[in-house]
Parts: structure tokens; sequence; C-alpha cells
């Protein structure tokens, strides 16, 4: 960071006694300025992160019985951090594929005037408050999902996330999961078509010249061109499933159990959901209890963050 | 980095802090006055009285139009803490004043030299509703309510469902047991409810948490209610007001079964004693409900919520203020715009007399 800012400051000197001093000021109030900002930032995040810690230790410290349902803190978290994962995943596993594709479609395959059309109803997607895809999943999704669950668990009951019984409301993991699924879509497609659309051209003309069909091309041009924002765009996507807390609180009927059954009305809760669930009610070590699983949400979402950044990373470097 | 650039940086930090500190501020000044009272006071508490408390707080404050009260519905346990620290002038509780953690003595040491005040404010019943096709009416006893509940009874055409209501033809639908997922005195009424009547079935401890496991679970009184009207099979309880459609099933008390009415629910009152080891000052009046009455024409499954002050303020006009308002609430007007707007049960004028002299304690002037 110093040295960055050294040379702008090395270089505004120079601009600013090629102009005879008077570009000065601006470049040092800009330069103070962004360094305040980053500044204000690392400040931020060390901030939020030691809140987490001090106000966790109590619950951390404290014996099992005084805690809520008198379970030790880790049997309190696990089916929460569960329960997190699973549904992130269920979204991360059906989004991906489905962005992927349409972000092919825009870049690659739509005629010209379906394509901006197409572009700006993706994005629009993110832009539904996540509350109202809550309402969505409760009053539309629920019940039109409790029919098809029936068949699921009739016809493939025997793998166990469709083991049943299904739900006569639909406000299942299943559901959830979906919901999450439509909510990242745009952020993972978006993502993944910038960087397919930047896919050299010189490439994708001599995939073609050799006589590929247009899939091959794509599967050997612009897939691995763009694989390192694939999983760039699915990693931002698993990011806010993880962290989503209003639609899932609204639609999932949770029990606080662990299980894979994903179309039953007992479903394990998200750390996030059960942090808004509870909290209104809650005094006392009940609150530090529930920092505590934010603190392990925390560490989930950085630690994926990482992962996704080591693999850009590497990726970038073959 | 050189001194001047360090210097900059905590100047716009500093900038940062003013500004957000002058945000924090604002104008506590009372508008001119037209009633006799003026000010402004809070109280924080009970998610149950939060519909009482806005048709409460806004027919008071249309009376004394000089007077600001805001209600925060933080939850009960929230409003007791807050209250305890002396940042609300009053609570709204779901359950009274209890000797755990100190509670009592503390809530005592905040009124002091005052003493503490407890009333009984909001009184609403809790309502067994279900959703099964072809099914209007349905009687259910506690022990079968119970089995419902802790999922030993699965299927509707259950013998037990069946010996209560004779003549009805039950379909065998899968039951689905409906339950909050939040914390909630709602829960705990239940709950207690059915631990003090069938402590055999029911060997839960009471809690706001909803003790059984694999059940269906929503989001507030709305998303119970929600889920029971999407599920047919499903049955659920919330609040009585909140209802609408649904099928209600009426409860078995004594040889009776009886429906979830305001009358029926404010009748529990009358027929419970005080419990007088809480009551640590003449102007608390705790509840033990009394949920095993068989006495005719009484609902059990009630949700009694309180309010709670101190005899004496900081200052008169806090003190005028409590005592306008909490006078305001058990009068029968404030009962009958909660009944209204909220689907409380209003307090008898018995019980009401009997409040009187709690909030007649409270000096307004020093």
């Amino acid at each position: 960071m110093e040295a960055q800012v050294d040379t702008t400051t090395n270089a505004g000197q120079l601009l600013a006694a090629a102009s005879g001093g008077r570009r000065r000021w601006g470049d040092r109030i800009f330069s103070n300025f962004a360094v305040a900002a980053a500044v204000t930032i690392l400040a931020l995040l060390a901030g939020v992160a030691a809140f987490l810690l001090i106000q966790a230790m109590p619950a951390v410290t404290a014996s099992s019985s005084d805690l809520p349902g008198g379970k030790s803190l880790i049997d309190y978290i696990a089916p929460l951090a569960f329960g997190t994962v699973l549904a992130a995943t269920i979204a991360v596993a059906l989004a991906v594929p489905l962005a992927v594709a349409v972000a092919l479609f825009i870049s690659h395959i739509a005629p010209r005037r379906l394509l901006l059309v197409l572009g700006y109803m993706v994005d629009l997607l993110a832009a539904v408050p996540s509350i109202v895809y809550g309402l969505w999943g409760i009053f539309v999704l629920g019940p039109a999902a409790v029919g098809p669950m029936e068949w699921l668990e009739q016809k493939l009951g025997f793998i166990p996330f469709f083991e049943g019984p299904a739900s006569v409301t639909g406000r299942t993991m299943l559901v959830a999961g979906l919901v999450l699924t439509v909510m990242i879509l745009p952020i993972v497609s978006a993502v993944a078509r910038e960087v397919f659309s930047q896919t050299p051209r010189k490439l994708q003309e001599g995939a073609l010249a050799l006589g590929a069909t247009r899939w091959e091309m794509i599967r050997m041009t612009v897939l691995p061109f763009g694989k390192s924002s694939i999983i760039s765009g699915a990693m931002l996507g698993l990011g806010r499933a993880l962290g989503e807390t209003m639609a899932v609180t609204i639609i999932l009927s949770v029990s606080g159990i662990v299980t894979f059954n994903l179309i039953s009305q007992a479903n394990p809760s998200t750390i996030a959901a059960n942090i808004a669930l509870d909290f209104p009610e809650s005094t006392g070590l009940a609150i530090n209890t529930l920092i505590a699983s934010g603190l392990v949400l925390f560490a989930i979402t950085l630690v994926t963050n990482l992962g996704a950044r080591a693999i850009i990373a590497r990726q970038n470097i073959q | 980095m050189s001194p001047s650039r360090w210097l900059a940086i905590f100047a716009s930090l500093a900038v940062l802090a003013i500004g957000v500190s002058a945000c924090g501020s604002s104008d506590d000044s009372a508008s001119s006055s037209s009633g006799s009272l003026s000010g402004q006071i809070a109280g924080a508490g009970s998610t149950a009285q939060e519909a009482a408390q806005e048709a409460w707080i806004a027919e008071f404050e249309n009376e004394n139009s000089g007077v600001t009260i805001s209600y925060d519905a933080v939850g009960s346990g929230g409003g007791r803490e807050q209250f305890i620290a002396g940042g609300v002038a009053y609570a709204g509780s779901d359950a009274a004043l209890e000797e755990e953690e100190g509670e009592l003595k503390k809530a005592a040491d905040r009124c002091s030299p005052g003493k503490l005040v407890e009333i009984p404010a909001y009184v609403s019943p809790i309502a067994v509703i279900y959703n099964l096709e072809g099914v209007e009416s349905l009687q259910l006893d506690p022990e079968t309510l119970a089995k419902i509940f802790n999922q030993e009874i699965t299927t509707w055409d259950d013998p037990a469902i069946a010996k209560d209501n004779p003549g009805v033809e039950l379909p065998d639908t899968r039951i689905t047991p409906v339950n909050r997922a939040d914390e909630s005195g709602t829960t705990e009424n239940f709950t207690d409810y059915l631990s003090e009547v069938v402590p055999s079935i029911w060997s839960y401890e009471v809690s706001g948490d909803w003790p059984v496991k694999g059940g269906e679970a929503a989001q507030g009184t709305s998303g119970v209610v929600e889920a029971v009207t999407a599920g047919d099979g499903a049955i659920g309880y919330a609040d009585a007001s909140q209802a609408g459609e649904l099928g209600v099933a009426t409860i078995k008390v004594g040889s009776q079964y009886v429906e979830p009415t305001p009358e029926a629910a404010a009748k529990i009152l009358e027929e419970s004693p005080e419990a007088k080891d809480l009551a640590k000052t003449p102007y608390m009046f705790p509840f033990e409900l009394d949920r095993k009455t068989e006495s005719q024409g009484t609902y059990p499954i009630v949700l009694v919520s309180y309010l709670i002050g101190c005899t004496q303020y900081g200052s008169a006009d806090e003190a005028a203020i409590v005592k306008g308002f909490f006078n305001y609430v058990i009068s029968s007007e404030g009962q009958a715009i909660a009944a209204e707007n909220a689907g409380s049960a209003p307090l008898s004028t018995s019980l009401a007399k009997k409040l009187q002299p709690a909030v007649d304690a409270i000096e307004s002037s020093s």
C-alpha cells in the first residue's frame, strides 16, 4: 500500500512541477483520502471480527447447562452450520449450471436484439429484495412444490434426499434451496457472462476454422477461458447463499435437527435464520450464544472466500 | 508515512465521527400541549402486546397532545432488561418478574425509593387452529391435544380423536402439527398449559422455545396461520384473534368443550390465585394461572401480559404520564380498544377495580 501511495505521490509531484505547483494540493487530498478509505475498510473488518470475538466469549466459556437448550455450544451451532452449508450447497449446485448456460446464451448464442433484453432481465433478478423472494417462496413456490415433492417421495424415496414424508405446506429445505438458487443466479451469470464475452476472437475463429461446431468451439475456447470466472461467480453466489437471512427465515420450517431429507417438514435451520428468529426474545447469555453462531458463519464465509481466491490465483498462474 | 498524512487521516475520521454524532442527537424538546400532560416516555417489551400498545398509545396521545410515548417491541426479556437498566419508563412482559437471576431485586432497586408496580393489562386467548377438509368443528381433550403436538397421534382418524368427536367423519389424513419457529410467549403459555394439565404426556420443560423436534415450524403468529392455511391436515396454535377463516378447536375443560372467546379467557384471572411470593409490594399483581380449572365456561389456554412500572420517577412529568397511561390501559375504554385492535380479552371490572390502587400509587407530584 505504502509503495503504491508513494508512486502516485511522486507522479503527482512531477505533474505538479510541470503545471507550476497548482495541481499539487488536489493530488495530496486525493491520495490522503484514498489511504483513509483503505484504512477505514481494514479497521471496520477488524472491528467486526473483534466485536464477534468479544461478544461470543461469554458463551464459549459458559458451562453448557446455562446455554439455551442446555446443550454445549458445539451441539447448538453444529446443526445450524450444517443447515447453512446444505442450503447454500443446493443453491450453488443448481445455480451454477443454469447460470453458465444463461451466460453462454447471452454471450454467444442469442440474437443481438434478444441479448440486451435478456441481459437486463437477468440483472433485474438481482434487484428483487430478498424478503420478496421469501414471500414468493411461501405463497407461490412452496404450495406449488407440494405435488412434485410427493411424487419425489413416491418414485425416488429410496434416495435419502427424498425420503419424506413430504411436507404438506411446501416449506422445505428443497424449496428454500430453489429460492436461493434464483437469488444467486444473476450474480453467477453476470460474472461468467462478462468474461465469456471477452474470450479472444482469434481463439474462437481459429477453432471454427479448424472445423469445430459451435458447441465444440465453446467447449474448447470459451469455457476454459472463463473457468476462473465461473468459480469466482460461484463463490460470490455461495457467499450470498450462506448469509441469506430473510428468505430462509420466512420459508423454512426449522426443527433443529441434522438430516439430508430435503422434502420433509423437519429441517435443519441456518445460522442467519436462527439469529433472526431467536434474537428478538433473547437476553443475556442467549444473545452471546447467537453471536457465537454468527462468528462461525463469519469464519465459514471467510474460509470459502479465501478458498475461492486460492483456486482463482492458481488458475491464473496456469 | 509522513506525519502530515496521518494527520489528514485522523482529520477525515474525526469529521466522520462528528457527522455521525450530529445525526444521533435529536430535538427532545416537547411540543406545546393542549392536554394537562406533556413530555415523552418510552416503553419496551412484549411483542404480543404490540398491537394493543399501538392502539393505546395512539388513543392516549390523541387525548394528550403534548405527550409522546414510544413502545419498542423487543420481546419480554429485553423489555424487563431495559426497564431494570433504567432505559425505559415501563416494560411490557408476558411473564411476571421472577426471583431468578435476582431479577425482582434488581427491578426493585431500579424503582427505589419508589416501589414496583406490576399489573396484568393484556389477556389473550390462544386458539388451537386446524385445517382439515370436510371437518367443520373439532373437539379435543387435553390428553389428545398433547399427543397430537408431541406427535404420538399421527393421523386424523385416530381413535382418540374420534372418541372426542362422536358423529364426525374423520379422514385418514396425516397430522401436521405446526409450532412457532421463533421464541415466543404464545409457545410458553401453550406448553405451560399442556405440562400443567397433562404432565404425564407432556414432560418437556416449559419455555418460549418449542421443545418437540420434527414438527412444522413457522415464524410468528402470521407464519403459523399461513402454514396451517396452506397444509391440509395441519394444526397449530395462535392468538385467537388471528385465526381468521380457519377452524378453531374447542378444548375440554371439566365436562364441557370451551371455545376461546374473550369472555372465557378473561374468566381465568378470576379463577386464578395471585402469586403472593412474587408480589413484593402491594402494587404488584402477578397471577399463578390456574390452568387446571374445571370451572364452567373458562378457557385455560391464555396469555397474560403485564405492565411493569414504578411508583416514583426521576421527574414528576414522567410519573404523571406513566400514571395517566396505565390508568387509561386498565380503564374499560382502554381494554375495549385493545379488544378491538388486538383481539384481547378485556379485564373484568372487578379486577380492574382491584388494580386501580396500584395505578393511583404512582406519585405524579414530587
